[in-house]
């Protein structure tokens, strides 16, 4: 790549596209986006236009070939585009080439498309649009059924529209799923920006992505992309750690919620830190995490804990075994408890379901209990966007989050392993919790594996959990060896034996 | 006598127009001689009356009248289809397959 981007990016203003676009769409060229029925294509074609409205004050026109301009208004109410309202400003305006009269005109000789052109360029001219938007080209394939003349045709609209100097969106029909861009295979030829939206089923899980198959010119992330179709927000890319901006780092410091953690971790965590705590089901992990929201409570500090591994009921049984009353902490009304099973919603869903409640609450600290669990519904690449991305959100935000993860007992996929090494890798502060046998006794110990921006205590340590919560006491002098069986992260997320029985 | 009124559609001065147009009115010459009308619109240069009538295509014959109205595309350089695709008469009842010249 020769230095910086050259190419000038039009954004479309769509939830996380932009980023994953690296600023947005090549301006003043035309982009197809092509994807199977119900993949999105409208809504992005829609999307683009509106936001251009909304948050540049960019007309558009909107060249409606499938569903009728009147369709369109409808649809997009919901998502609180007011397209009418728009075209009384003459913001907006359609060329509607759905199938009305002369649909079936019949075809005698050759013919060009002459009038769909001029009747673009009238619309732009009249709207000053710096945006068009086609939706959808198969529409004039099956009408039009001289392939020559349709690619030939496209590249005279691809032309038109480009020496109008609009930024477009075209869209165009897939068969299927990874099996060639376009129906027809000829569309992608023509133009030289594609995304492809895709909607799958993985996993026993429908699943939305988009990805950019390419850009002229242009860079752009790689790869398919999460994406979601929110009720009121429309299309939302999850997006990744890259997109947070670096914000300056916290040197303020929280309490983890026990005085001896705190000090083994050279003094709290920074108010900004994320906080991995590994370790097999039993080892204390939701008590280290019920310690952390319980003390920020007690700082006056509003606290989120998400629970994909247990019911409020179980939840407020197991802390009040430890005296700590969640109830009391919620009435009060700086907890707030999200308890679903993972199984229930999409990650995608998950992940927005936490970033409203982020936004809404504002939280300063958060727990999510346990990792391990999601783990039951999405790939590891799929965790880690997520893990990534919470975590781009939590950084901005300086919330103080702490995550938990079971080292899994089933055979982890190859490559997975990398991408838990990743995870590891994301937190600012790792924390291990392990069984050892002790002189005929099972104990647990803890290990601080890493605090980034701190002088950390390398002991392994016992850890006793009674009925007051957890205490961290001596070091443990001779019987290292049993952790460092598998003291790294990799072996802390890969296969283990069955020693730890199935997990909760 | 009926008078069949057609408006034309073409974009620009190119060969295509020009053919569509020399196409067009052979036939009414044809058919019916005298008793025919034929506007022709540029719609580069009046792009509503394209908007209007959503036409997509150029050429676009549009007949209208007698009603009702029919729609052709293209340069109408196959006569024996036009011819039947227009509702000229003496071709309604005739397969353009059979219709000889």
């Amino acid at each position: 790549m020769t230095g910086s981007d050259a190419i000038e990016r039009m954004p479309t203003g769509i939830n996380g596209f932009d980023q994953v676009a690296l600023g947005g769409l090549p301006a003043r060229r035309s982009t197809l986006v092509s994807g199977t029925t119900g993949s999105g294509k409208t809504l992005f074609a829609v999307e683009f236009l509106a936001h251009g409205i909304m948050l540049f004050d960019q007309p558009g026109v909107f060249v409606t070939f499938e569903e009728t301009s009147a369709h369109i208004r409808r649809n997009s109410a919901s998502l609180g585009f007011s397209i009418e309202q728009w075209e009384s400003q003459g913001k907006w305006a359609f060329v509607d080439a759905s199938a009305g009269t002369g649909e079936d005109a019949p075809a005698v000789g050759s013919y060009d498309f002459g009038g769909l052109v001029s009747r673009i360029k009238h619309a732009v001219r009249q709207t000053g649009a710096r945006r068009v938007a086609l939706d959808s080209l198969g529409a004039i394939f099956t009408r039009f059924s001289d392939f020559r003349t349709i690619r030939h045709e496209l590249f005279q609209i691809a032309f038109a529209l480009e020496t109008l100097g609009v930024t477009s969106v075209l869209t165009a029909e897939r068969p299927e799923e990874y099996d060639g861009v376009t129906r027809y295979g000829v569309e992608e030829f023509v133009f030289d920006n594609v995304i492809i939206l895709r909607n799958v089923l993985r996993q026993e899980r429908r699943s939305r992505t988009v990805e950019i198959v390419k850009f002229r010119g242009a860079a752009h992330r790689t790869g398919e992309w999460l994406f979601t179709i929110a009720p009121e927000e429309g299309i939302v890319v999850v997006p990744m750690a890259f997109l947070l901006s670096p914000a300056g780092a916290s040197l303020v410091r929280v309490s983890s919620g026990s005085a001896e953690l705190d000090t083994m971790c050279g003094g709290g965590f920074y108010q900004d830190a994320t906080v991995l705590i590994t370790g097999p089901t039993g080892t204390g992990k939701t008590l280290a995490g019920l310690r952390f929201v319980a003390s920020g409570v007690e700082a006056g500090e509003r606290c989120v804990l998400r629970t994909f591994d247990e019911s409020r009921e179980q939840l407020f049984r197991d802390a009040a075994g430890w005296g700590m009353d969640l109830r009391a902490m919620e009435g009060s009304g700086l907890l707030r408890i999200m308890s679903d099973y993972p199984e229930v919603a999409s990650l995608e869903d998950h992940f927005l379901q936490l970033r409203r409640t982020i936004d809404e609450f504002a939280p300063g600290r958060l727990v999510v209990d346990t990792l391990s669990a999601l783990e039951r519904v999405v790939s590891p690449r799929s965790l880690l966007d997520f893990v990534l991305a919470l975590g781009a959100i939590v950084r901005r935000k300086e919330i103080t989050t702490l995550f938990t993860s079971t080292p899994t007992g089933r055979l982890t996929p190859s490559g997975a392993q990398a991408i838990v090494m990743e995870i590891a890798d994301f937190a600012d502060v790792s924390i291990l919790l392990q069984y050892l046998e002790h002189e005929g006794e099972i104990q647990r110990a803890i290990a601080v594996l890493r605090a980034r921006g701190s002088t950390h205590d390398h002991s392994i340590r016992r850890v006793t959990v009674d009925g007051t919560g957890m205490h961290i006491g001596e070091r443990l002098r001779g019987s290292t060896h049993i952790l460092t069986a598998r003291p790294t992260p990799v072996s802390m997320w890969g296969p283990v034996e069955s020693e730890e029985g199935t997990q909760g | 006598m009926t008078t069949y009124t057609f408006r034309l559609y073409v974009t620009g001065h190119t060969e295509r127009s020009k053919a569509a147009e020399v196409n067009l009115r052979f036939l009414c010459d044809s058919f019916v001689s005298g008793a025919y009308e034929i506007e022709i619109v540029d719609v580069a240069e009046r792009p509503c009356l394209a908007e209007e009538g959503r036409v997509l295509a150029t050429p676009t014959v549009d007949r209208l009248a007698p009603l009702p109205p029919r729609r052709v595309i293209g340069d109408l350089s196959d006569h024996d289809r036009a011819a039947f695709a227009l509702g000229f008469p003496g071709t309604d009842e005739v397969s353009p397959e059979r219709w000889g010249r």
